[in-house]
């Protein structure tokens, strides 16, 4: 029983920190040292996320502790010593009841806010860009089709970073976006798949050879935001970034220019500086 | 359940009668004999769980810090990944659990002489060291071009494992899973027929004790789901080999499939790991507390229920591959129903321990341990349910964390509890309680600080499979990494404390666990002679 309150002891410790703190070590774009929640969300299907997951972690949280208390009961009453005789009951009819319906209750008001957050997520509102983004051993290329242009995003090796850029997450080029306006991101895999994934936007999409995935994304707040592919894809999977970079109407209308002018005739991609990429 | 035996005792006398016990190496090469083919899987399982084991601290070495420090490659260490999933499912739990526990207590439990098809047990055993010969001959040839081993994940997603593996690894980590499958198959064709056939007479279904229910629901997950595995693996060997595409979209296949194929496989496949832990616990909380389990019927029908939604629910490993909306939705609903007869079974246990007698030896501590954390890993589990919130875990340490405290902690807890609930009966030997509670304790403060930080790192957006990581990470990766040092810690005071009773041998009783122990393996000797039951006990 002393076994079971040191445990008590220590839930008791970890699930307060757990609920609380998250938010507050949060960074902007891109994960904190000892951050223990989500990234800070930057667009509405995130904010509905970390809304959702709060509801859930609180409801996780009591159910666990439950249990605990639970077992801490009976750890400490129903030992041999406090209890010698052992009673014989092996049904309660009522009791089996509740515990069978009781979680059907608790499941169904779960489904209901996840079912909405669903279909917000993969309801894709009239978007004012698109940008294709495809997957490859082990870097990304952008399209954005209304432009007519197509570069190639590849971490940035040591030597090429600047000291405010993360390691392992800062590119060479960035996608780049206008804030407040609703992005589609199609998303294609070249020879394996990959996944798309931006933490703090709540998307991340499967990058697969021959199917053209789609999701969507609204940041409202300007910035870079990283993230990285989630989807195994051999050997650099984890050196092969994602950064978004968010910018006002205007710096985006500068941008667009420049990289028309920049990468213009990059239908294909350029045969790359995959060797920078390790 | 609670049964009581007949002349069980007394029947061992004349044993010898009509069969002579072989010796030396032929009485395990050639064996036909449950309870030595039992103990060769448990050998086996320890072979196995130490070298996963192995494995695992070597990739927690690497992750202590950002940087890549123990592998000179990241595909390195995607092979030590890929191994470590298929050791530890293939080679540990199901060797253990179901080969080990399952021959040896099976047949003891339900008043039977011996398997069904005893000649098909010995090979279903042997088929095993071929496998796992195989998968570790993958480790040495071309996997990625110019890389040795498969670093495809224990999933081997096409077409990474097609295209993106021109070398014959995994080749041979196909022909290793066939043959783990087959040795699987087998073995499940012979505990359905013994649990059918062979009860001792009296003993009904309804009576059955729940650690054999809990193998027969397995067997069925097994024999089900096994076939689709090998239908994959067999159309992604000739995708690799014969020039078909069916996972080739330049062919007009599709890369999805095999994810639908594997995952309908795979998630039977994990509670075909956990399943048999369940009846573990149930023996095990039923003993310690003196009391029969609560809820009997509906602890065994929990499980045949967790067993059949278990085949409807794969996709929820698959929400962000670009499914329809109908098609998550529907997921979504399946997966969390899974929660309710889990439930059942939590507070059922929990029920059979209210008002009881409770001893907390050894193998109670690790089934309560298992009982708190398979419940945190549960909930867990209902979080990713939601394609919503699993749109950001996926592929994140939080799905690390989960899993392995369902299957870590929660298998693995299990596989502990029977280890020291049935040592005494296997062996006939008494363990070292205090080492035995010092390895629980070590163990399960050391998984703790393994896997809860890890919770952190996914929901802050750390991928998983990777063998380095932005800095940020590094807080958290490191606290994870000294856990699994204390865990590791845990495991060598369990090999001395085994070693301890094997040269001690302090002789068990045959019941060392009193009025609570109230199945048929306990009226039997410790441990049990080499044939048991001649004359069939008799259950009231």
């Amino acid at each position: 029983m002393l076994v079971l309150k040191r445990l008590a002891a220590v839930a008791a410790a970890i699930t307060p920190i757990l609920a609380g703190c998250g938010a507050a070590l949060a960074g902007v774009g891109q994960p904190s040292p000892w951050q223990m929640g989500f990234q800070q969300s930057v667009t509405p299907v995130m904010d509905n996320v970390v809304w959702f997951h709060d509801f859930l972690l609180w409801l996780i949280t009591a159910i666990t502790l439950f249990v605990l208390i639970l077992l801490v009961i009976v750890a400490v009453r129903f030992n041999s010593r406090a209890n010698p005789t052992p009673s014989r009951t092996t049904h309660h009819t009522l009791l089996e009841v509740a515990w069978t319906v009781i979680p059907v209750v608790i499941l169904t008001a779960i489904a209901i806010p996840s079912f909405k957050l669903l279909f917000l997520q993969t309801t894709i509102p009239p978007a004012d860009l698109t940008v294709k983004a495809t997957g490859k051993q082990w870097y990304w290329s952008y399209t954005y089709p209304d432009s007519k242009f197509e570069f190639d995003s590849v971490m940035l090796q040591d030597k090429d970073r600047k000291p405010d850029q993360p390691r392992l997450l800062a590119v060479d080029n960035e996608m780049v976006v206008p804030v407040n306006k609703v992005v589609r991101v199609q998303v294609i895999g070249a020879e394996v798949i990959h996944a798309f994934a931006v933490p703090s936007f709540g998307i991340k999409i499967d990058a697969v050879p021959g199917r053209l995935n789609e999701t969507w994304f609204k940041a409202t707040r300007e910035g870079v935001y990283y993230g990285q592919c989630s989807e195994l894809c051999g050997k650099d999977h984890a050196y092969m970034p994602i950064a978004v970079r968010v910018v006002n109407d205007k710096e985006f209308a500068s941008w667009l220019d420049q990289a028309k002018k920049r990468f213009a005739g990059n239908e294909a991609p350029r045969a790359t500086t995959l060797a920078a990429a390790k | 359940m609670a049964t009581t035996a007949h002349g069980a005792h007394g029947d061992h006398a004349h044993d010898d009668h009509a069969h002579h016990t072989p010796t030396g190496w032929r009485r395990f090469v050639y064996s036909t004999n449950h309870k030595d083919i039992g103990t060769m899987y448990l050998v086996f399982a320890m072979v196995g769980g130490l070298i996963g084991g192995f494995m695992s601290i070597a990739m927690r070495m690497e992750l202590q810090f950002p940087g890549l420090q123990i592998f000179h490659d990241s595909h390195q260490f995607n092979v030590f990944t890929t191994a470590h999933g298929l050791i530890m499912i293939f080679f540990m739990v199901m060797p253990a659990l179901i080969g080990g526990f399952g021959n040896w207590i099976v047949p003891l439990m339900i008043g039977a002489p011996d398997m069904a098809f005893p000649r098909m047990n010995n090979i279903s055993f042997w088929l095993l060291p071929a496998s796992f010969t195989l998968l570790l001959i993958s480790a040495f040839v071309e996997g990625e071009p110019g890389a040795p081993g498969v670093g495809a994940g224990w999933t081997i997603y096409a077409p990474l494992s097609s295209i993106g593996h021109p070398g014959p690894a995994v080749d041979f980590a196909i022909l290793s899973l066939h043959i783990a499958g087959a040795s699987s198959i087998l073995g499940a064709i012979n505990f359905i027929t013994t649990i059918f056939n062979m009860r001792a007479p009296g003993m009904t279904l309804h009576k059955m004790p729940l650690f054999v229910w809990s193998q027969l629901v397995t067997v069925f997950l097994l024999l089900l789901s096994l076939p689709v595995l090998a239908g994959a693996i067999t159309m992604l060997l000739t995708d690799r080999n014969f020039g078909t595409t069916f996972f080739t979209a330049d062919g007009g296949g599709d890369p999805i499939l095999f994810q639908h194929l594997f995952w309908f496989f795979g998630h039977p496949e994990v509670y075909i790991l956990i399943v048999p832990g369940f009846g573990i616990v149930s023996q095990v909380v039923s003993t310690f507390s003196r009391k029969p389990v609560f809820g009997y019927l509906g602890m065994a029908y929990a499980m045949v229920a967790i067993g059949g939604i278990g085949f409807v629910v794969w996709a929820h490993h698959m929400y962000t591959v670009g499914m329809s909306t109908g098609a998550q939705a529907y997921f979504i609903a399946a997966t969390m129903v899974i929660a309710v007869p889990t439930g059942v079974k939590i507070f059922s246990w929990i029920a059979t321990m209210w008002g009881g007698s409770i001893e907390f030896k050894t193998p109670m501590l690790w089934a309560v341990g298992l009982i708190f954390l398979f419940t945190v890993g549960g909930v867990t589990g209902v979080v990713l349910a939601n394609a919503g919130v699993d749109r950001v875990l996926q592929d994140t340490y939080y799905v690390v964390a989960h899993f392995h405290y369902v299957l870590s902690l929660g298998a693995v807890f299990a596989v502990f509890a029977g280890w020291y609930y049935w040592f005494p009966k296997i062996t006939g030997y008494m363990y070292n309680e205090t080492i035995g509670k010092l390895h629980f304790w070590l163990t399960f403060v050391g998984v703790n600080i393994v896997f809860f930080p890890q919770h952190f790192l996914g929901l802050a957006g750390m991928p998983r499979r990777v063998a380095d990581y932005p800095d940020a990470f590094a807080g958290w990766n490191y606290v994870s990494s000294i856990g699994a040092y204390v865990s590791a810690a845990g495991l060598g005071v369990f090999i001395f404390g085994m070693i301890l009773a094997f040269v001690r041998k302090e002789k068990a009783a045959d019941n060392p666990w009193g009025a609570g122990a109230t199945t048929l393996e306990w009226t039997l000797p410790s441990p049990p002679p080499f044939h048991q039951f001649n004359v069939l006990p008799r259950i009231k």
